[in-house]
């Protein structure tokens, strides 16, 4: 796996789109072809296919969207333009259709919270929001996340200051070592998001999908509980 | 993730998505969620190499009652259908077999379609359909068709599909007044973990008498396994403990039980001698109305 991860460095990290390139900022620059539909799913084959080489990436700068194509089809000796919305910015890219999303916001978009754990759909560790819902990035290839809206734990901050679920985790010792808890922070807002009157119970089923080696887990259970509790009282206790 | 090699296709219509994978026959797979499929690609254990998302085929996601039919598209997430109020209302037992499955992450990306068309015989969708008498509809290169639940599945991720064919919707009848169904689990923890056996039950009751009853075992036999024998021995009797217990012990019979590292055939039976009891025993309340 990670001999084969680093071939594909090669290939794409190789040609080189630097990390954020070509973004612009969610409002205001937008195309109505990107633009996901009422069901958050993105209808049209807006994909672009680009072959390995440099004139091709030269030319990804300044394009706009090309228009709407049957079937599209991208080869493993192809790259796929694509706009991911990530954080409320647009952050257009060039992709080899196996890459996974966990893959694109950590190396190439320099967004390093989301953590490479099982990269099997296991630990939670590569946890992020897209739509609102927590999954796992390392079960979503880039392509697949187009036209959807992607947040991850670097969203969750408000400007510099920690974002509630990060403070309560802060205040309660929810963490040890650490690897897990950006996962864990963002699969707890995906919950409290969707309920904030969970119960202990629910927080525990609800983050199920996210192990802790270092066995955190009372201090974490704890901490999402205070969060929920102050996001219910409308941010006192 | 290295999906090795593979050629990613976003067909715009399920006919030309059928038609791309009846083009490329054995190396072709239809990616839904890709909680099963990215994770067989990456390990080696599935060697297709033209993936044909079905992200953009239109209508697929759908979740409604029409025509006295819950109709689900196969490319609704699981989440999706536990949240639906269609099936909230009509077959809460659905929303609970869904609730036991993965966690947060998997039910907001796997889809009811992929979890009938990987077919391992310990999926939670597929018991309480067939329970329900949920039929299948499909459309292939070639045509449509379409056939009950308990006829798609053939062997451990073996169906009845082609290479070309799309499972594209669950249609439930919606269950009639007085009848009442429940999803039983066993697993070795609550929350990811797979069933090591698990019970759907179904009954539709006259005043005291049973008129109809169903009952499908997951994880103990090659595919869901509808045991005729349960509905021959309820259907005409009275709806009570003793009669489950009995039905109990003829699914322990009836099942084919493996032993794995999550429990030995014994143990499988052993499981099943109680939580069809309990299966019959929470359909019965709810079709008598005594249960939510
Ligand atoms: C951590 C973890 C926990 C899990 N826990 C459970 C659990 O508790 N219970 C359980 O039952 N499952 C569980 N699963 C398995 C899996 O999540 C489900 O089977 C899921 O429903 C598969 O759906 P998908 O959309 O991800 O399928 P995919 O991976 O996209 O597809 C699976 C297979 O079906 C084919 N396919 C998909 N949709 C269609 C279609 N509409 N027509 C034709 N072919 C199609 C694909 O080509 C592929 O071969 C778990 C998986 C993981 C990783
Ligand atoms: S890295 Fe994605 S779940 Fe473990
Ligand atoms: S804090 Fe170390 S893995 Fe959770």
């Amino acid at each position: 796996m990670t001999a084969d991860r680093d071939s594909s460095q090669e290939n794409g990290g190789g040609s080189g789109l630097p990390s954020g390139a070509g973004e612009t900022h969610g409002v205001g620059r937008t195309n109505r072809d990107d633009e996901p539909n009422q069901t958050g799913m993105s209808r049209r084959g807006f994909l672009k296919t680009v072959g390995l080489g440099t004139a091709a990436v030269a030319t990804v700068a300044g394009t706009s969207a090309p228009a709407a194509e049957p079937a599209v089809a991208i080869t493993p000796e192809e790259m796929a333009k694509i706009t991911l919305v990530v954080n409320d910015r647009q952050r257009r890219l060039l992709v080899e259709p196996r890459w996974s999303l966990l893959f694109v916001l950590r190396e190439k978009l320099g967004l390093n919270a989301a953590k490479e754990g099982c990269e099997r759909g296991e630990c939670g560790a590569c946890t992020v929001l897209i739509d609102e819902q927590p999954r796992y990035a390392c079960l979503t290839l880039a392509v697949e996340a187009e036209g959807h809206r992607i947040t991850t734990l670097e969203g969750l901050m408000q400007g510099e200051e920690l974002g509630d679920v990060q403070h309560a985790f802060a205040e309660h010792d929810g963490l040890q070592c650490g690897f897990c808890t950006p996962g864990q922070i963002v699969a707890a807002e995906g919950l409290l998001r969707a309920n904030a009157a969970v119960t202990l119970d629910e927080i525990r089923t609800g983050l199920s999908g996210n192990l802790c080696r270092c066995g955190a887990y009372p201090n974490i259970f704890r901490a999402v509980e205070h969060a929920a509790q102050r996001r219910q009282t409308g941010g006192k206790s | 993730m290295a999906c090795r090699n593979t050629t990613y296709h976003r067909p715009q219509s399920i006919a030309e998505a059928c038609q791309i994978a009846g083009e490329y026959g054995i190396r072709g797979r239809f990616l839904a969620g890709g909680t099963e499929l990215l994770i067989d690609l990456d390990s080696g254990r599935d060697r297709a190499d033209q993936l044909i998302s079905l992200r953009d085929v239109p209508d697929l996601c759908e979740i409604r009652i029409e025509a006295g039919e819950l109709r689900i598209g196969a490319l609704a997430t699981l989440s999706a259908i536990a949240t639906a109020p269609d099936v909230v209302r009509a077959l809460p037992a659905l929303r609970e077999a869904i609730l036991t499955m993965g966690g947060q992450q998997i039910r907001n990306r796997a889809t009811i379609g992929g979890n009938f068309c990987r077919a391992v015989p310990c999926a939670d969708t597929p018991p309480l359909c067939i329970a329900a008498g949920a039929r299948l509809e499909i459309v292939g290169a070639t045509g449509a068709r379409t056939l009950p639940a308990a006829d798609f599945f053939v062997g451990p991720r073996q169906t009845v599909l082609d290479r070309s064919e799309i499972l594209t919707e669950i249609r439930i009848p919606v269950p009639p007044a007085h009848s009442g169904a429940s999803y039983q689990r066993f697993s070795l923890r609550h929350g990811m973990a797979v069933a090591v056996a698990a019970v759907a039950a179904v009954l539709q009751l006259d005043g005291d008498e049973i008129t109809s009853a169903r009952v499908v075992l997951s994880a103990v036999a090659p595919v869901p396994l509808l045991v005729g024998e349960c509905t021959d021995l309820l259907v005409g009797r009275k709806p009570v403990p003793d009669l489950f217990a009995e039905a109990g012990t003829i699914a322990a019979a009836a099942a084919q039980p493996i032993t794995d590292l999550r429990g030995s055939a014994e143990f499988r039976r052993e499981l099943l001698a109680v939580l069809t009891p309990r299966a019959l025993n929470e359909a019965a309340a709810r079709a008598k109305g005594e249960a939510a």
